[in-house]
């Protein structure tokens, strides 16, 4: 993406991800999670990766994470450059240094992402000895500290319990203190308030809001929910069927979506403080990622369907500085009132 | 959502208790304390009318609905369904009790036998009470219920797994609706389906609701899936009402700090309202359902708490415009 | 998305890639063969059908089958026939699998000795299937005391030696006169099944009791269904995967097991010849005529391992059909 499609300056972002695209090989055929994503994170920004189950966004986070299941999932194209480096092309021991040093990643479930069988303070301290060559000692206070950081309550304490011993909310925070121990410059954030009450939820938002500012870090923030993007991020980018359909800043993108998709999620929410008698729907099912409809993933379902969508693959339009949206129609869809 | 509200409560729930006992050891189990799941719960319920009851987890909803369709038993209090005790039924009684009050489930996934038909399941009901349907109407029945609930008819051979999420709920739903009940419990129903999905669901039990004039207790932690559906609200929390109006009421006019506290916490979806909500942000866990506080459940998480919070337990009581629990009930509206 | 069966079964490699390909399971209306409802078993079956452990088990099976119910398509020999003359003759052109220290044509004897191998292998397995999983689904379901009771019954059994078992067992039966061929293969399954019950019994109690918390469950008992309908309709057909599968194997087990037993001349005896009789009667002669082993031997462990691949293939076609 150019600067005027990013709107970024002329330096290389922190972190990009440019035309990326990731095959599963399963039984029943290929499966073609992710068609060409591409999107930037800088230092201090929060990116919002907003879509629904399938939509191929938690598949991308593991993808620059290095974390994917290889096989069934192979990346077939595309660039992840943190820094301006490929890390694709790298070899395994400069792509484990970069994961939690540079880009750390915090899970919906801290139950399956935390080890049961060792304590909280250890994980934390594992890494700190391992990585950073710290003492023991050393990498106990540095633990103390980063609980402390995430308001655990009686981290001296806390420290040496293990997960089953901590609330949700807790839990979370203690995931969250790990994936700060190295420093990363950028954090990735897969739906992790998903699981969590909605007052607990607040207070973990609340929190990674101060952690990003404090910090300076890009944070990544993979979700589903429209509430809490609208609450938290700078930019979003909005998947569908293993693309991009739409990338705009926050304000812009719920004044005015750009894709219809975008906007049929948006007018399909029950809102807090509205009280409507319908929702509108989207009619019919997300494709199936063995068999992604020609032309537009998405014109099954779209209300504004023509034939050129059955038969053509929207490219990026561009609707303004830092906006884009896959679809033959943004610039009318923009438009209208 | 309703146009019709009689006067006589269909359901009426009178102080009802829920307790777990807590069993430890291995060859002679003894108990050791009780989950006080649901503690002293009280509510009525119109016809036509769809009852919301919020709250976070541990807050007693899911165990209340349990209890209300004597899947488990009550540990105390009342229950009464058009004026019957509901608690003292048993046998036939019963059986034919729950052809007027039925239950939609939350995991479309687990809800659904997976070596039944859709046919069948739908069926099923038939089956269990056949006086409600002769064995030669059954198959049209089942394929005007999946008719009515958006499913094409042809697909009654099909088995669960053939269907999508959205797909399978509404399965359930028809599953429900078969013996024409009037008081359907939703259980969280659209809380594991995806956005897009959720609003077809709640637009079809709108529709049903009017269709076919039911009267939902709908219980969910999404407020705002909540607030679309219903009439009146009930909040809980640890076990308790705290809170209960109008959807009005409860929505823009919350009186107990936990109502204020939680709908504070909702994201709106609104970028340009960012910093203008007054964010009332509550410190601490949920306690243990096993050791309560004293006096006021939520006096360890609540700003204005005094002595009198932990000394004396306040009543659901009105304290100006509508019942609520707490000693310094105020209204203040958190949502823009 | 649980399953009781997963709980018996293992493998979940395919899992793992299957779930990332999530919307694959918002199945279109439109699905691969239209109109055509696929249950499970159906599923199973046609994954089965595909699998080259399955294909090779099946048929050596199927194979051993034919053999059972009509050896006279295999071999013109009586086994019976004794002819001293022959007494240990290694494998010839007359007698493919020579002869033994009776002189009878060995092949012959391994060819109608496959009937009883197999016929005590399916007694016992459907015994103990059939036992323990009635016990099974009633703990399971019941809960409470009867759990308690049945469970710690059958872990006395459970906790009974094997061997010293059998022993006690078919002694006993045949102090008490026990003779004819099928009465003789009564005994023995009989007393395969008293040992073996309780692994059958637990795998599916803990189907049971899996299945049993369904939310599908729930839904049968707040439609008012009554527990009969409940265990047959709803449990038993969600359970039986894993007993299934056990069966499967346990069934080339007991074949083994009945080797076993006929070597220490408790098990089978004549008329009812097995190749565990056929093994025993070989024992003194292993180093002069080894033919008398090697063949009924042979024919024992591609049995019992067909068996065991048949019921691994079982397992991996049951498994990740399990959504």
């Amino acid at each position: 993406m150019t600067t005027e499609e990013t709107g970024h300056l002329p330096e290389p972002p922190l972190l990009e991800v440019d035309g990326l695209f990731v095959e599963f090989r399963t039984r029943d055929g290929v499966a073609r999670v992710l068609n060409g994503v591409s999107y930037a994170v800088d230092a201090g920004e929060t990116l919002a990766v907003l879509g629904e189950s399938g939509s191929g966004k938690s598949v991308t986070a593991q993808a620059i994470m290095g974390i994917l299941d290889v096989p069934p999932a192979v990346v077939t194209g595309g660039e992840i450059r943190y820094r301006g480096e490929n890390l694709l092309a790298v070899d395994e021991n400069r792509r484990t240094e970069v994961r939690a040093q540079g880009i750390a990643m915090v899970f919906q479930d801290a139950l399956s992402a935390l080890n049961p069988v060792f304590t909280v303070g250890f994980q934390i301290e594992e890494q700190l000895r391992v990585r950073l060559g710290m003492t023991r000692r050393e990498a106990r206070i540095r633990a103390v500290e980063l609980l402390d950081l995430v308001r655990i309550p009686n981290a001296k304490r806390r420290v040496r319990q293990y997960p089953h011993e901590f609330s949700g909310g807790m839990r979370q925070r203690a995931m969250i203190a790990m994936s700060l121990a190295l420093d990363p410059e950028v954090l990735i954030a897969d739906e992790p308030t998903t699981a969590l009450d909605v007052t607990v939820q607040a207070q973990i938002m609340d929190l990674l809001a101060e952690i990003q500012a404090e910090r300076r870090m890009g944070l990544i923030l993979i979700t589903h929910d429209l509430g809490v993007v609208a609450e938290v991020a700078d930019r979003i980018a909005v998947m569908y069927a293993g693309r991009i359909v739409e990338h705009a800043d926050a304000v812009s993108l719920y004044r005015r979506p750009g894709h219809p998709y975008t906007a049929a999620l948006m007018e399909s929410l029950p809102r807090l403080d509205l009280k409507g008698a319908e929702l509108n729907t989207i009619k019919g099912l997300p494709p199936s990622l063995l068999n992604i409809p020609a032309g537009c993933p998405f014109h099954p379902r779209c209300l504004m369907a023509q034939d050129l969508c059955r038969t053509d693959v929207p490219t990026g339009h561009r609707l303004g500085l830092g906006r884009m949206s896959a679809c033959h129609f943004a610039e009318e869809l923009v438009r209208s009132v | 959502m309703s146009d019709s509200l009689t006067a006589e409560p269909i359901l009426e729930v009178r102080d009802l208790v829920k307790h777990f006992p807590v069993r430890v050891g291995v060859l002679f189990k003894h108990t050791i304390g009780h989950v006080r799941a649901v503690d002293g719960v009280s509510f009525d319920l119109r016809r036509g009318e769809t009852l919301g009851v919020v709250g976070e987890s541990g807050c007693g909803k899911s165990t209340l609905a349990q209890v209300l369709m004597r899947l488990e038993p009550p540990t105390s209090g009342t229950f009464h369904f058009a004026g019957r005790d509901v608690f003292a039924m048993r046998g036939a009684e019963l059986r034919t009790l729950r052809r007027s009050i039925q239950i939609v489930l939350q995991d479309p996934y687990t809800s659904l036998n997976p070596r039944m038909t859709v046919g069948d399941i739908v069926g099923e009901p038939f089956e269990i009470h056949p006086e409600v349907a002769p064995k030669g109407s059954r198959a049209a029945k089942v394929r005007e219920l999946l008719d009515v609930v958006g499913l094409n008819p042809e697909h009654l051979n099909r088995y669960p797994h053939q269907f999508s999420g959205g797909q399978r709920q509404r399965i359930g739903i028809a599953r429900a609706l078969a013996l024409r009940p009037d008081v359907i419990i939703c259980d969280e129903p659209v809380s594991a389906l995806d956005v897009s999905i959720q609003a077809q669901v709640m637009n079809l039990l709108a529709e049903l609701q009017s269709g076919f004039g039911l009267s939902y207790v709908f219980i969910a932690h999404d407020l705002s899936v909540v607030r679309h559906l219903s009439d009146r609200v009930a909040v809980m929390y640890l076990g308790k009402i705290v809170e209960i109006g109008t959807e009005d009421q409860i929505y823009d006019h919350p009186m107990h700090p936990y109502t204020q506290a939680l709908l504070s916490a909702v994201p709106v979806a609104d970028p340009t309202v960012r910093g203008q909500r007054q964010a009332i942000r509550l410190e601490g866990d949920v306690p243990s359902p096993v050791d309560p506080p004293s006096g006021c459940r939520f006096r360890t998480r609540c700003w204005k708490a005094q002595e009198i919070c932990a000394d004396s337990e306040p009543e659901l009581a009105t304290r100006g415009g509508h019942p609520s629990a707490c000693h310094f009930a105020e209204e203040r509206s958190v949502v823009p | 998305m649980t399953d009781p069966t997963a709980a018996a079964a293992g493998s979940t490699a395919t899992r793992d890639s299957e779930s990332y390909v999530i919307a694959a399971e918002h199945v279109e209306d439109v699905v691969a063969k239209p109109g055509k409802p696929r249950s499970l078993a159906s599923d199973a079956w046609h994954d089965l059908r595909r699998r080259p452990l399955f294909a090779v088990a099946g048929s050596v099976i199927l194979l051993l089958v034919i053999v059972a119910l009509f050896p006279g398509l295999f071999t013109d020999a009586d086994p019976d026939l004794k002819n001293l003359a022959h007494t240990r003759e290694p494998p010839s052109g007359d007698a493919w699998f020579g002869y033994d220290l009776q002189g009878r044509d060995v092949y012959a004897r391994v060819v109608y000795g496959t009937r009883w191998s197999l016929l005590v292998g399916l007694g016992a397995a459907v015994v103990t299937v059939l036992l323990g999983s009635v016990l099974g689904i009633f703990a399971g379901f019941a809960g409470g005391w009867v759990d308690g009771l049945l469970s710690r019954i059958g872990e006395i059994f459970f906790g009974l030696p094997f061997v010293l078992g059998a022993i006690v067992i078919l002694t006993l039966f045949r102090n008490a006169g026990v003779s004819g061929a099928l009465p003789i293969v009564g005994a023995v399954v009989a007393s395969l099944a008293v040992l073996s019950w309780p692994v059958a019994m637990r795998i599916m109690r803990s189907a049971a009791i899996a299945a049993k918390q369904q939310d599908y469950v729930k839904a049968a008992r707040a439609l008012g269904a009554r527990p009969a309908r409940i265990v047959f309709r709803h449990l038993l057909p969600n359970c039986l995967a894993p007993v299934l599968v056990y069966a499967t194997i346990a069934l080339g087990a007991f074949i083994g097991a009945e080797a076993t037993l006929s070597f220490l001349g408790i098990g089978l005896r004549d008329p009812a010849v097995s190749w565990g009789v056929m093994i025993a009667d070989s024992r003194n002669f292993v180093r002069v005529a080894p033919h008398m082993l090697l063949f009924p031997a042979g024919f024992l462990t591609v049995t019992v391992l067909a068996f065991v691949m048949l019921g691994d293939a079982v397992r991996e076609a049951l498994d990740p059909k399990m959504r």
